[in-house]
């Protein structure tokens, strides 16, 4: 047998929380070092496996099964695909980044460490998760630390952090409610009694042999996207997101934009797209229409916007938009924008929380009045934020640009009104950066800032590790896009087979 | 030598990108070294131009054969996204004209950021605008060009924003980003509808397909392509309505002013349509669109030019002036004018801001040309280097404007009248307030508090090369056949028409001749002139206000939409949610009710409930029995 | 409508209705109990009642039946057991409940209410 690649990614981050249960809680060297070590590994195999990732071949790589509950047909089955081995290298490139920012975490460093991998276990479960029930299984399972981290090291700004907490856990539990539903019609309808399976490959093969009907997948994929469309922060249910952006930890900020989001979008893709094609056909025209409304709205409103954490909390519901509206748009063009934007959005906005975090634990403010003229005193600080801010607004030789601009190519041709207010928001987009950064970086010095120091050592980690993604992917996108590519391009039957279904709007001219 | 320029000529770009990453992760304190690295890698660059333009000129690469050489950059979602470099006499003029320039804005920045702590991140900044203009210069497709476009907008705004700490710096490089953003928008909707229509966005590729589509189905959808495409040259090179940030865009370092925005990222725009005339001259609606706003732009920029009193100002508004001519040129078809034009604007513009530079530092940061005076006698290089600049300007032979924009108003004449007029006009405004820039800062007498000296041999030699370029591009280009060289379709005709160009030489010697005798002789006085204006002269000096309506209307489009939208955001779309969570509260409140710890009140409902229970069967038993008869 | 003997009959000879009767009553009188008295000894004495009231049936019902075993009986000998442990853990929580609050009125226990 092969060496269990992925399960050993799975697994460093539950061995090291369970280690750390045994380690003394007044000993912080040794709790956060455990937890630099267990990231720094998981992130060595995650590029491993990226760069042994075969785009020639395709398909589902590093499969490993193992028979779990066999009555219902469930299995212990992981494997990566080109769509989730980006995303699974998101996870270990931010992973290790929240660990850092984190460096310096004062109150109770032992539980808070513990639970920051066991999130992290979470999210990587769900994406390599080849099992639909397992899938699920993961994916309720990070809810719990992050809920946890929200009430004891949260910061109540706005809104009380308990009032946060108890909103972001009712409205993903509510959305996860609805799409348990939508989860359970197709586990029974994909096969009679006896035979059924939770198998992803399995499942679509179900639904490739017509076992779901058109008006079955109509009536399912509403269902899946309030689940997955209010974890991915969709317009108009996106507003747990800001205010748990606002109220959270800075690690937990990072992996919510960082991952959560972008894992609704991954299982709306995994589950809805792809199980459902003709029902998320005949919904895309809504859906696209909201997107763009939320991408524009929710640019607007940065504007008005003070406080950091809800300028980025926001700018990620826009954001988010784009990647909607990449998906929704349904062709293999504007699908591997989406996931390739997925992976670009993932590690601008945990560059930005990792900066605002590192000036929110030494200032206690965030808000852009009252912190100004940064670069005068901490030059490292202004390259992050110069950074995250360049890739927000999709400057090229970054990596968020050529995602974006393949979004762009596969939505205009057949969406252009929506299209073209999406790209229109661009030059928004570049107003709130610059506007941010001006204020924040520029202008002349404030002396109350002379005392603080620089990022250096262990606080730079994550402006080296992303940076280095950041600029490398951008420079070099190949790297990135060959393997979207291999798993974007089984998918091409399935978005020609749909190309003409009908929609909500009646029957479109078909992809042009 | 000349082989191996042809086929690197992509070096010529990287080298300079290399010395941003060294200086940028290496020396960026240690200026001396920093100030090495890059000027090493602009010569290197220079020289291999240098023998690109030898190999093109000793290989017969002709405009309508160029030599390309490509690698795919990314590949993704059906499209394929190539690098690489196209070679033509375009491209080599370009790259010419843009390595002299910064390889002279290099060794004049030694001088000038002397005593700066920046320095080195000046010259990263620097080789990393080098890297990008080059690479936009070399483009193979447009998305290559995008790609660098934004990067030189990048630069502009990094460099713009130099002196962070000075609000004014800040604030004009946001303006910058954002203007010429509005800009970029526009030509990424043309270059996702050629993606769309054509699948690819590879010039060769293109200039094959553009005519047989045309064909096919005409020129309608192309002509919105065109305009698409257009818009973003209006806001890269400040054309109007989107020229405001570029006069601001002179807070930066004067080095900066002449290399960005005066000689290389700002024709970035004339270049683009340039390369991509082949669809531009399909379309004569466009074409019409382009000359007639560059038209506009060029005697609008020149009537505010008229009154502004910054140096550097007025300088900026004639660079806004002299590319409406490059657009005005390529509108009227003529793209060897137009490149012709944009060379050398390219030298005797950067010339120019760096006399500027050199003045204003001597100054001690006084831009007022009213309180300069009589520097001739204290710089005097610097003088004799702006008059060579602003004799070439004004188009008095044998200087080089005089042949550029003898070209552009021949072109013009033979395609449309009052595009001529216009065009003649603003250059007789051009000779006026280019003169009176050059009488008042630099004749009459000396002030008594004038600190000005002549400057340092790093901030002199660039002058006086710039100067001898100034000088002799023009007939040097017109003798050496630049036409024959750089042209579009057909070659054009190229012998001097003496009516238009005697009689432009005419009105800008009496334009010269009037500023003369109202600044230096002052005959007439130029304050009674400008009341005897009043509202004309306000509305100029104020650049007819239009920074204020944009102000007026972000503050409309944005900010209020802004303020509204969080408004709706946090009290109703979240006021829903949250209501949504109260409504849930209320419901459980009044379903406790009964939950009041009354032990014996919950056994009496639970007993009367047996007690219904019971009765319910009780009826039920009945029911059944006097139904089936008495039997169970 | 019943003639006299039979009414006679009925109350004299000891059959199945008596036992519910009395049955009944003593259910009655507990639940009575229950609802009215506020200390939680009498209460568990009305409690004790109503439990013997379910008893009496389950012995009587057993005792008619027609093809008499000893199920009721059995299950009444449980319940005696049930009611007995029930009564010790009672009041012993009674006790407990005393010390700690002082009172045994369970109108002053409403620590759970909504």
């Amino acid at each position: 047998m092969e060496f269990p690649l992925l399960s050993t990614i799975l697994l460093a981050p539950l061995v090291a929380a369970f280690a750390l249960c045994f380690v003394p809680k007044d000993d912080r060297e040794t709790i956060r070092r455990g937890a630099a070590f267990a990231t720094i590994f998981m992130l060595c195999m995650t590029v491993y496996a990226f760069f042994n990732f075969d785009t020639l071949e395709g398909g589902v790589q590093f499969v490993e099964k193992i028979p779990w509950v066999e009555d219902l047909g469930v299995c212990y089955s992981v494997g990566v695909d080109g769509i989730s081995m980006p995303l699974l290298l998101l996870v270990g490139v931010i992973g290790i980044s929240a660990v850092y920012t984190s460096w310096n975490t004062e109150k109770r460093p032992k539980e808070f460490f513990i639970l920051l991998l066991l999130l992290i276990a979470g999210v990587t479960g769900t994406f390599i998760a080849q099992d639909l029930f397992l899938f699920l299984l993961s994916y309720e399972l990070f809810v719990i630390p992050v809920f946890i981290m929200v009430l004891v090291w949260g910061s109540t700004k706005r809104l009380p952090k308990e009032f946060v907490g108890m909103k972001f856990i009712v409205f993903l539990l509510m959305g996860s409610a609805f799409m348990l539903v939508g989860v359970v019609m197709l586990y029974v309808n994909a096969y009679p009694a006896g035979e059924r399976t939770f198998d992803f490959a399995a499942l679509r093969m179900a639904g490739e042999m017509g076992h779901f009907s058109d008006s079955f997948q109509i009536s399912t994929f509403p269902l899946l996207l309030l689940g997955f469309g209010s974890l991915l922060s969709m317009f108009p249910f996106h507003s747990w997101s800001p205010d748990g952006h606002a109220a959270a930890p800075t690690a937990v900020s990072m992996i919510h934009a960082g991952i959560l989001k972008k894992l609704g979008a991954y299982g709306l893709i995994r589950v809805g797209v792809l199980l459902l094609p003709v029902g998320a056909k005949y919904w895309s025209p809504l859906i696209v229409t909201t997107a763009v409304m939320g991408v524009l709205y929710a640019a607007y409103i940065v504007m008005a916007q003070k406080d950091l954490k809800y300028i980025i909390g926001y700018s990620s519901v826009s954001h988010m938009g784009y990647i909607l509206l990449g998906i929704m748009t349904l062709n293999a063009t504007s699908v591997s924008g989406a996931v390739a934007n997925m992976v670009a959005h993932g590690m601008m906005t945990a560059l930005f929380f990792s900066q605002i975090g590192y000036i929110y634990e030494r200032t206690h403010l965030r808000s852009i009045p009252e912190l100004r003229g940064l670069a005068h005193y901490m030059p490292h600080l202004t390259i992050g934020f110069m950074l995250a801010g360049m890739t927000s607004l999709g400057l090229p030789g970054l990596i968020e640009f050529l995602p974006e601009f393949t979004i762009f190519v596969g939505t205009f041709g057949v969406y252009p009104v929506q299209a073209l207010i999406a790209i229109f928001v661009i030059v928004f987009t570049a107003l709130y950066v610059l506007r941010l950064l001006a204020t924040l970086l520029f202008g002349p010095a404030d002396e109350k800032y002379a005392e603080i120091p620089d990022e250096q050592g262990a606080s730079m980690v994550p402006l080296l590790v992303l940076g280095a993604f950041i600029v490398g992917f951008g420079l070099f996108p190949s790297l990135l896009m060959n393997v979207i590519n291999c798993g974007i391009e089984p998918l091409a039957p399935v978005f020609e087979q749909i190309a003409n279904a009908p929609t909500m709007m009646g029957t479109m001219g078909g992809v042009r | 030598m000349i082989d191996f320029a042809l086929y690197h000529a992509w070096l010529i770009p990287l080298l300079p990108a290399l010395a941003f990453v060294v200086i940028g992760l290496g020396t960026r304190q240690d200026k001396k070294t920093s100030a090495i690295i890059g000027i090493t890698a602009i010569s290197a660059s220079f020289l291999l131009s240098l023998g690109v333009v030898g190999a093109v000129l000793t290989k017969r690469i002709v405009m309508a054969d160029p030599f390309v050489m490509k690698t795919v950059w990314a590949r993704i979602g059906g499209m394929e996204l190539g690098m690489g470099a196209l070679i033509d006499p375009l491209t080599a003029m370009m790259l010419v004209v843009v390595t002299t320039v910064a390889l002279m804005v290099n060794i004049y920045s030694v001088g000038y950021m002397e005593h700066d702590s920046g320095m080195g991140r000046f010259f990263a900044f620097l080789s990393l605008f080098a890297a990008s203009m080059l690479g936009l210069v070399i483009s193979v497709n447009f998305l290559q060009m995008y790609i660098f476009w934004e990067g030189v907008g990048l630069c502009s705004y990094l460099l713009i924003g130099f002196y962070y700490y000075k609000i004014s710096a800040r604030e004009a490089a946001k303006k910058a980003f954002i203007t010429t953003r509005i800009g970029d928008f526009g030509m990424l909707l043309g270059i996702l509808l050629l993606q769309i229509n054509f699948g690819t966005l590879d010039f060769i590729e293109l200039k094959t397909l553009v005519p047989q589509y045309i064909w096919v189905s005409g020129t309608s959808f192309l002509t919105v392509i065109g305009l698409l495409l257009f818009i973003g040259p209006i806001g890269k090179s400040g054309q109007f309505p989107l020229h405001v940030w570029l006069p601001d865009a002179m807070e930066g370092p004067t080095p900066v002013s002449a290399l960005i925005h005066a000689a290389t990222m700002v024709v970035a725009g004339v270049y683009l349509i340039g390369r991509a005339y082949f669809i531009f001259a399909e379309l004569p609606i466009v074409l019409n669109v382009i000359a007639w706003l560059g038209g506009f732009t060029a005697f609008f920029a020149a009537t505010i030019a008229i009154t502004q009193r910054p140096f550097k100002r007025i300088l900026a508004y004639s660079t806004i002036s002299q590319l409406g001519y490059m657009m005005l040129a390529l509108g009227v078809g003529s793209l060897s004018a137009s490149m012709f034009h944009l060379m050398t604007h390219a030298f005797f513009k950067a010339l120019m801001f760096l006399c500027a530079g050199a003045v204003i530092e001597a100054m001690h940061e006084e831009a007022d040309i009213f309180k300069m005076g009589g520097l001739r006698h204290r710089m005097p290089v610097t003088f004799k280097c702006m008059a060579i600049g602003v004799v070439a300007i004004a188009g008095l032979p044998p200087f080089a404007g005089f042949f550029s924009k003898d070209a552009i108003l021949a072109a013009a004449a033979e395609v449309s009248f009052p595009l001529y007029l216009l065009a003649s006009v603003t250059a007789f405004m051009t000779a006026f307030y280019m003169s009176r820039l050059l009488f008042v800062a630099f004749f009459g007498e000396v002030r008594d508090d004038c600190p000005a000296q002549e400057t340092n041999a790093f901030m002199r030699w660039p002058l006086v090369v710039l100067a001898v370029l100034s000088v002799i591009s023009g007939a040097w280009g017109h003798f050496a056949g630049f036409s024959d060289w750089v042209f579009y379709g057909v070659r054009e005709e190229e012998a001097i028409n003496w009516t238009i160009a005697g009689s432009s030489i005419v009105l800008s010697l009496i334009a010269m001749w009037w500023a003369y005798q109202i600044y230096v002789v002052k005959r007439w006085s130029s304050f009674q002139i400008a009341r005897r204006l009043g509202v004309l002269y306000d509305l100029s000096y104020h650049a007819y206000y239009i920074d204020e309506i944009y102000a007026f209307f972000r503050e409309l489009t944005v900010d209020k939409i802004g303020r509204l939208s969080l408004w709706i955001d946090t009290h109703i779309v979240d006021g829903i949610v949250h209501g949504l969570g109260r409504l849930t509260k209320g419901i459980s409140v009044v379903l406790a009710l009964p939950q009041n710890g009354d032990t014996q009140q919950y056994v009496a409902i639970f007993y009367t409930g047996v007690i219904a229970l019971v009765a319910y069967s009780l009826f039920y038993a009945v029911k059944i029995l006097s139904v089936t008869g008495g039997a169970f | 409508m019943m003639s006299f003997i039979e009414f006679m009959q009925l109350a004299t000879h000891v059959g199945l209705h008596h036992f519910l009767l009395f049955s009944a009553i003593l259910f009655a009188i507990g639940l009575f109990g229950l609802l009215t008295k506020k200390g939680l000894i009498p209460l568990l004495m009305c409690v004790e009642l109503m439990l013997n009231a379910v008893n009496i049936n389950l012995v009587a019902f057993n005792h008619y039946m027609p093809v008499p075993d000893y199920t009721g009986q059995l299950m009444a000998i449980f319940s005696v057991a049930v009611a007995a442990s029930e009564i010790a853990v009672g009041v012993a929580l009674a006790f407990r409940i005393y010390r700690d609050r002082g009172t045994v009125n369970v109108d002053e226990l409403e620590k759970l209410k909504g």
